[in-house]
C-alpha cells in the first residue's frame, strides 16, 4: 500500500462519454466475422425454391428427371420429423416452414436444396417444376376484407366531444411498404448436433432475436431448450428486418443440415432479400377530429388499417404500436381508435424501426396541419396547444408525470431551426445564382411524435428479460442476448455497467450472444436494450458490488474479486426484469400504462421542390429528441440522424412497387434510398429529461427518430408548392400529378 | 452471384489485332466471346443471373483503345475517344471540358466515382441502353462509331448505328474502337434527371446544342428531335408548337422507375428551359 492517494486518478464516469465502441476495432479492420465468412468443415451451401404465384393450390412439386441429383439434398414438408412442427413459432401458428398444398404469397418457401457446389445448386433450382391451381389473390389494403386482429382504444365519450366541437376536420393519410435495408442481407449456418448430442441442432446467424430462433427450432423439430443453441454472428443491420425473418431462415437450414448431416449455410443475395423477406406495413389511416375554433381539440376518431401480408407474424403488436400512437403526442378528453390489420396474399410485413407507430403519427402530423389549414391557425400554435404535458392523459389513459417533454422539443427545434437560418442565409443567397432554371421553390415543415420505450403494456412483465454479470479476474463478462446489430448495444451496456460497478469501461467484457452461454434477455427490439436491459445490468451490477462487500476503487474492486475467485470460487449474477411498481395496463380494456416511458420529438425540415422536374429534396433537417440520457452521445446522435435518414427516405424516395403480389423494383438500382450526396445536413440535439426507472435516466432512442421526417418533408413541399399530399414517398410524378389537380382546381 | 464463377471463360489478349482475331475466330466456331470494357454494365446481368454469355473477351489492356485527341482545326476538328475512354477521363480532359463540356457534364453524373472509374464510353454505347447518359450527348453532336475487325475498319454514324431497343448494327466479330464527335457550335446543355443524386438510372436525360436536342429514356433508343430542330431551325419559337413536336417525337413508357406522364411532362419542361428565350 506504498503508492500515495494521488498518483491514482479518481475513476471518470463512463456514462455520457464517447467512449471506443468495444467491437469498433474488429469492425474497423475487417477481423469481423459475418456470416458468411464462416466456414465449417465439411459444410455445403443451401437455397430456397419458392412460390411463383400470389395464392393457389399447389399440384406437383417434380424434380425433373433428366437432371443428375447425386449430391443434393432436397427437403420439403415431409422432413420436419414426428414431434416437430411445420409451424414457425410467433403470435399464432399460421405460416409453415415449408408449403404443404397450397402457397398464400409471392416467394413463399416450398422445397429447400443443398449441395457442396453452388453452381449445381443454381442448376437444380432451375430443374424443379411446380405446378399450381392459382386462385385469386387480394393484394392490397383496398381489397382486404379478411381482419387477421383487430382493436379498439376508447376514451372519454366521443359523441360528446364531437358535441363540443365547433368544428370537426375528417382526413385519410395512406404510407406504403419499406425495405430496412440492412447492408447484410440475411444469412444462417446450421450445424447438426449441439455440443456432441446428435439429437440437437446449432444455428449461426445474423439476426437479432436469438431466443425466437431458439424456440422456432424447438417447435420445428420438438427438441427441449438445451439441445439447442444459437449463436449470433457478427450482425450488419437489422431495422427489425432481422427480428422475426430469421426465425424461418434458420429453421431451412437446420432442416437442411439435420437431413445432410453436414453444416449447411444459407445467404441470400440481395435480391432475394429484398423479394422475400417482411416490410414495413403499408397503412391506411382516417382521421375525424373535433376542434373549437381557438384549435382545442376535443375528440378523436381514429381508424387504422395496416396490411399484415399473407401470415400474421408480428402483426397484431406492431397494431397495437401503431394504434397507441395514433393520435401523436396530442391531448384529448374524448377519443376512440379502431385499428385493425387485414390479410392480403403478399409475403408477410413484419418488424421495422417504429413497428407502426411511424405510420400512425405521419397520419396524425398530417391530420395536424389539415386542422391548422381548415381552422386558418399556425400549425406551430395548433400544435402547441393540444400538446401533451405533465398530468395530462394519453388514449389509453395513462397519466403523464415524469419526463414529459414535448413542449421542451418544440421550443428547442424551433429556436435551433431559426439560429441555422441566420447562419446560412448568406450562403443561400449566393447558391440562387446558379444556371438559367427557374427558381427552386422552397418551404419548411415540421413534425412533432413521441415513442414508448419497451415492449407495449404488459409484453416486459411476460418477456420476464434475464441478464447477468460473471466475475472475472480482470473485471466482468456481460452475460446477455441482446444483440449488437451496429447500434452500439454491446458499448452502451458496458458503459452502464462499468459505472455501476465503479470500475473503467475497458474492464468490461462483452461478446455477441451465444444461447448456450446468455440467457434470455428477449428480443433486441422496441427501444428497450438501454432502458429494460441496461437497467437490468446495472441492478446486477449494484448486486455484485454489494457481493464483494463494497469497495471504494478500481483497484480495491479487482483485490476483492480475485479473492472471491481464489477463495470463494465463481460469481455469476443473474437479474431478472422488475416492473416498476406504479405501471399498470390492461391487456383486455386496452387502458393503463402503455409504457414506461416515452421519447418525445420535433423535427423541421427544409425542402426545395424543383418546378421543372417535380423533384423535392430536403436541404436541411433539424431533430430534436429527449432520449432521456444518452450513455454514449455520439452512438445516439449517430441514431438519430441514421433514422432521420431511413426517415427522409421513406418521405421522398422508397417505393416499393408491387406487381402481382411481388416487389417488382427488387433491386438497389431501383428500390431507390438516398445517397450521401441526398443527405442532408442534420442538426441534432439530444435533450436529457431523465426517467427514474431507465439507467442513468434512460429511455430508448432507436426507433423514435423515424416517426417524424415523413410528415415535416410532406408538410415542407405543402409550402413550398402548394400541393397537400396525402401519402409517401413523395415522389416526383405524384408531386407532378398533385400539382396539376391544384393548378385544375385554380382554373 | 447467380452465375457460377466456374463456368465462366475470359481472354485476355494483348493487342488490338489478337483481340479481333479472337473475337472472329470464336464468331466462326459459334461459340461467340462477349466483349468486356469496364464491366460495369456486364457485372450485375452476370450477378443477376441475366447474362447470356459465358465467354468473354477482355479489352481493358488495350492501349489502342484508349487517348481522347483532338484532329484537325476549325469546321473540321473533331474529338477522338478511344473506346475504353472512362467517364473519369472524360471528366478530366480538358479537350472535353472546352470543346465538348456536355460531355463532361454527363460523365461526372453517371454512377458514382467508382463506376465512372471502370465505366468506359464503349461500354455505354455497346450496352446500348435507352437509359445511358452519354448517348444524348453523343447523339447530339454529329459522332462517327469506328467498328473493327480483322478485315479492316468501318465508320457508322451513330444515327445510323442503333436498329431498335438495344439492337445494333455492329457484328459479333466487330469492335467499337473509337468514338469521333464534330467539335460543335452552339450553346451546350445537358440535364439528367434521375430523382436522387447519384447512382440514379435516368427517368429522363437530354443533350442540346444550339436547336439541336437529343433525348433519352424517352424511347426505345436514343431520340434526336429531327422535327423540333426544323421547326426551330425554321425561326419557330412558339414554345406550346415545340413542346407539341417534341412529344411527337418521343414514345415513353411506364415502368418500375417512372411513368411515361411523367416523362414527357419533364422532357416538354425541360425543353422550355433550353429553347432560346424569345417565345
Ligand atoms: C452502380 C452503377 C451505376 C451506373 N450508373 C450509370 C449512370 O448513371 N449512367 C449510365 O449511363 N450508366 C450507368 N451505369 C451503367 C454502366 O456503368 C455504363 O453503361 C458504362 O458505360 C458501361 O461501360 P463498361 O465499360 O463498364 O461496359 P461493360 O460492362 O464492360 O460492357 C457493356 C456492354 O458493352 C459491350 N462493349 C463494351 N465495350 C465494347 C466495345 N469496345 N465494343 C463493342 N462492345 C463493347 C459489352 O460487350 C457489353 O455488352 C451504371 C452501372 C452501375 C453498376
Amino acid at each position: 500500500m506504498g503508492r500515495r492517494k494521488g498518483k491514482e486518478r479518481a475513476l471518470q464516469p463512463s456514462v455520457g462519454t464517447n467512449v471506443p465502441r468495444t467491437e469498433g476495432r474488429e469492425k474497423v479492420t475487417g477481423e469481423a466475422k459475418y456470416i458468411d465468412d464462416l466456414t465449417f468443415p465439411g459444410m455445403i451451401h443451401g437455397r430456397t425454391v419458392r412460390s411463383t404465384i400470389p395464392r393457389g393450390k399447389i399440384l406437383s412439386v417434380t424434380l425433373d428427371p433428366a437432371f443428375d441429383w447425386s449430391g443434393f439434398t432436397v427437403v420439403d414438408h415431409r422432413d420436419v420429423p414426428p414431434g416437430g412442427q411445420n409451424v414457425v413459432q410467433m403470435i399464432t401458428d399460421d405460416q409453415p416452414f415449408l408449403a404443404v398444398d397450397r402457397v398464400n404469397h409471392q416467394e413463399e418457401p416450398i422445397l429447400l436444396l443443398a449441395h457442396a457446389d453452388r453452381s449445381r445448386l443454381d442448376a437444380g433450382c432451375a430443374r424443379v417444376k411446380i405446378t399450381y391451381a392459382p386462385e385469386a389473390p387480394v393484394l392490397d389494403l383496398a381489397h382486404a376484407t379478411h381482419v387477421l386482429k383487430q382493436l379498439t382504444i376508447e376514451k372519454g365519450d366521443l359523441a360528446a366531444g364531437f358535441a363540443d366541437a365547433d368544428v370537426i376536420v375528417e382526413g385519410t393519410y395512406q404510407t406504403g411498404h419499406q425495405e430496412q435495408l440492412y447492408l447484410e442481407p440475411n444469412g444462417a449456418i446450421a450445424l447438426p448436433g449441439v455440443d456432441g448430442d446428435p439429437a440437437g441442432i446449432t444455428v449461426y446467424g445474423s439476426l437479432q432475436c436469438p431466443y425466437y430462433v431458439v424456440r422456432a427450432l424447438m417447435r420445428l423439430f420438438g427438441l427441449p431448450i438445451e439441445k439447442v443453441r444459437v449463436v449470433q454472428s457478427t450482425t450488419g443491420g437489422g431495422f427489425g428486418g432481422k427480428e422475426e425473418y430469421p426465425s424461418l431462415l434458420c429453421g431451412h437450414a437446420a432442416l437442411l443440415a439435420r437431413k445432410a448431416n453436414r453444416p449447411v449455410k444459407m445467404i441470400y443475395d440481395r435480391m432475394e432479400d429484398l423479394v422475400a423477406t417482411t416490410k414495413r406495413h403499408p397503412s391506411l389511416v382516417r382521421h375525424r377530429t373535433g376542434v373549437k375554433r381557438d384549435g382545442t381539440i376535443t375528440a378523436i376518431e381514429i381508424d387504422l388499417r395496416l396490411d399484415g401480408g399473407a401470415y400474421l407474424t408480428l402483426s397484431p403488436v406492431v397494431l397495437s404500436r401503431a394504434s397507441i400512437h395514433a393520435t401523436g403526442p396530442y391531448r384529448t378528453p374524448h377519443a376512440r381508435i379502431h385499428g385493425r390489420a387485414y390479410l392480403t396474399h403478399t409475403p408477410p410485413n413484419g418488424a421495422f424501426r417504429g413497428f407502426g407507430a411511424p405510420q400512425s403519427q405521419f397520419a396524425a402530423e398530417l391530420h395536424m396541419d389539415k386542422i391548422a389549414g381548415e381552422l386558418g391557425l399556425d400549425p406551430v400554435a395548433l400544435r402547441r396547444k393540444n400538446l401533451l404535458r405533465p398530468g395530462d392523459t394519453t388514449a389509453t389513459g395513462q397519466l403523464l408525470e415524469e419526463s414529459v417533454s414535448a413542449e421542451e422539443v418544440l421550443d428547442r427545434a424551433l429556436a435551433r431551426h431559426e439560429a441555422a437560418l441566420q447562419r446560412n442565409n448568406k450562403s443561400l443567397r449566393r447558391s440562387k445564382a446558379a444556371g438559367g432554371s427557374k427558381a427552386r421553390l422552397h418551404g419548411t415543415g415540421l413534425s412533432m411524435f413521441f415513442h414508448g420505450s419497451g415492449f407495449t403494456g404488459g409484453g416486459e412483465v411476460k418477456l420476464a428479460s434475464r441478464a447477468g454479470l460473471v466475475l472475472t479476474r480482470d473485471g466482468v463478462e456481460i452475460l446477455v442476448a441482446s444483440t449488437e446489430i451496429g447500434q452500439g448495444t454491446r458499448t452502451m451496456l458496458a458503459q452502464i455497467v462499468a459505472d455501476a460497478l465503479a470500475i473503467p469501461y475497458e474492464w468490461v467484457a462483452t461478446s455477441d450472444p451465444d444461447t448456450a452461454r446468455d440467457p434470455d434477455s428477449g428480443p433486441t427490439v422496441a427501444s428497450r436494450t438501454c432502458m429494460i436491459i441496461g437497467r437490468i445490468l446495472q441492478r446486477a451490477g449494484e448486486r455484485l458490488k454489494e457481493a464483494l462487500g463494497g469497495y471504494d476503487s478500481p483497484k480495491e474492486f479487482r483485490r476483492r474479486a480475485r479473492a472471491h475467485l481464489d477463495e470463494k470460487g465463481p460469481l455469476t449474477i443473474i437479474e431478472t426484469y422488475e416492473k416498476p411498481g406504479e405501471i399498470r395496463w390492461s391487456d383486455e380494456t386496452y387502458r393503463g400504462d402503455a409504457y414506461g416511458a416515452y421519447a418525445w420529438g420535433c423535427n423541421i425540415a427544409d425542402v426545395e421542390v424543383d418546378p421543372v422536374t417535380y423533384e423535392a429534396r430536403c436541404t436541411r433537417f433539424t431533430a430534436v429528441i429527449d432520449i432521456g440520457k444518452a450513455i454514449h452521445p455520439l452512438l445516439a446522435e449517430g441514431q438519430i440522424e441514421g433514422g432521420t435518414l431511413q426517415g427522409i427516405g421513406w418521405a421522398l424516395y422508397e417505393d416499393v412497387v408491387m406487381k402481382d403480389g411481388r416487389m417488382a423494383n427488387g433491386t438497389l438500382t431501383n428500390y431507390i434510398i438516398p445517397t450521401t450526396l441526398d443527405t442532408p445536413e442534420i442538426d441534432v440535439e439530444i435533450v436529457e429529461n431523465p426517467y427514474r426507472h431507465g439507467p442513468f435516466g434512460a429511455k430508448g432512442v432507436g426507433e423514435c427518430p423515424i416517426d417524424g421526417p415523413p410528415a415535416a418533408i410532406v408538410a415542407a413541399i405543402r409550402q413550398a408548392c402548394g400541393v397537400s399530399l396525402d401519402r409517401v414517398p413523395a415522389t416526383p410524378e405524384r408531386i407532378m400529378i398533385a400539382l396539376d389537380a391544384l393548378e385544375g382546381g385554380r382554373r | 452471384m447467380r452465375a457460377a464463377a466456374e463456368t465462366l471463360e475470359v481472354l485476355s489478349p494483348r493487342t488490338l489485332k489478337e483481340a479481333l482475331a479472337m473475337l472472329r475466330d470464336a464468331a466462326a466456331e459459334g461459340r461467340p466471346l462477349t466483349p468486356l470494357a469496364g464491366g460495369t454494365d456486364l457485372f450485375v446481368t452476370l450477378n443477376a443471373g441475366t447474362l447470356q454469355g459465358r465467354r468473354f473477351l477482355d479489352l481493358w489492356g488495350l492501349k489502342e483503345l484508349r487517348g481522347i485527341t483532338k484532329d484537325g482545326r476549325g469546321k473540321q476538328s473533331a474529338l477522338r475517344f478511344g473506346a475504353l475512354t472512362t467517364f473519369t477521363d472524360c471528366v478530366r480532359s480538358s479537350k472535353v471540358q472546352k470543346h465538348l463540356p456536355i460531355l463532361a457534364a454527363a460523365a461526372s453524373e453517371v454512377g458514382g466515382l467508382q463506376i465512372q472509374n471502370r465505366g468506359t464510353l464503349g461500354g455505354n454505347l455497346g450496352n446500348a441502353s435507352p437509359a445511358a447518359d452519354s448517348l444524348p450527348v453523343l447523339a447530339v453532336a454529329d459522332t462517327t462509331l469506328i467498328l473493327a475487325s480483322s478485315d479492316g475498319e468501318r465508320a457508322i454514324a451513330l444515327g445510323d448505328f442503333y436498329t431498335g431497343y438495344r439492337a445494333s448494327v455492329r457484328r459479333p466479330d466487330e469492335l467499337i474502337v473509337a468514338i469521333e464527335v464534330v467539335v460543335p457550335k452552339g450553346r451546350q446543355v445537358f440535364r439528367k434527371v434521375g430523382t436522387r443524386a447519384a447512382q440514379a438510372i435516368s427517368k429522363v436525360v437530354m443533350a442540346a446544342i444550339g436547336h439541336r436536342t437529343a433525348w433519352g429514356s424517352v424511347a426505345p433508343t436514343v431520340v434526336r428531335a429531327h422535327k423540333l430542330e426544323a421547326y426551330l431551325d425554321g425561326g419557330g419559337r412558339d414554345l406550346a408548337a415545340a413542346q407539341q413536336l417534341l412529344g411527337d417525337e418521343i414514345h415513353p413508357i411506364d415502368d418500375i422507375r417512372s411513368t411515361a406522364a411523367y416523362r414527357l411532362r419533364v422532357a416538354k419542361n425541360l425543353l422550355a428551359e433550353v429553347i432560346p428565350a424569345n417565345r
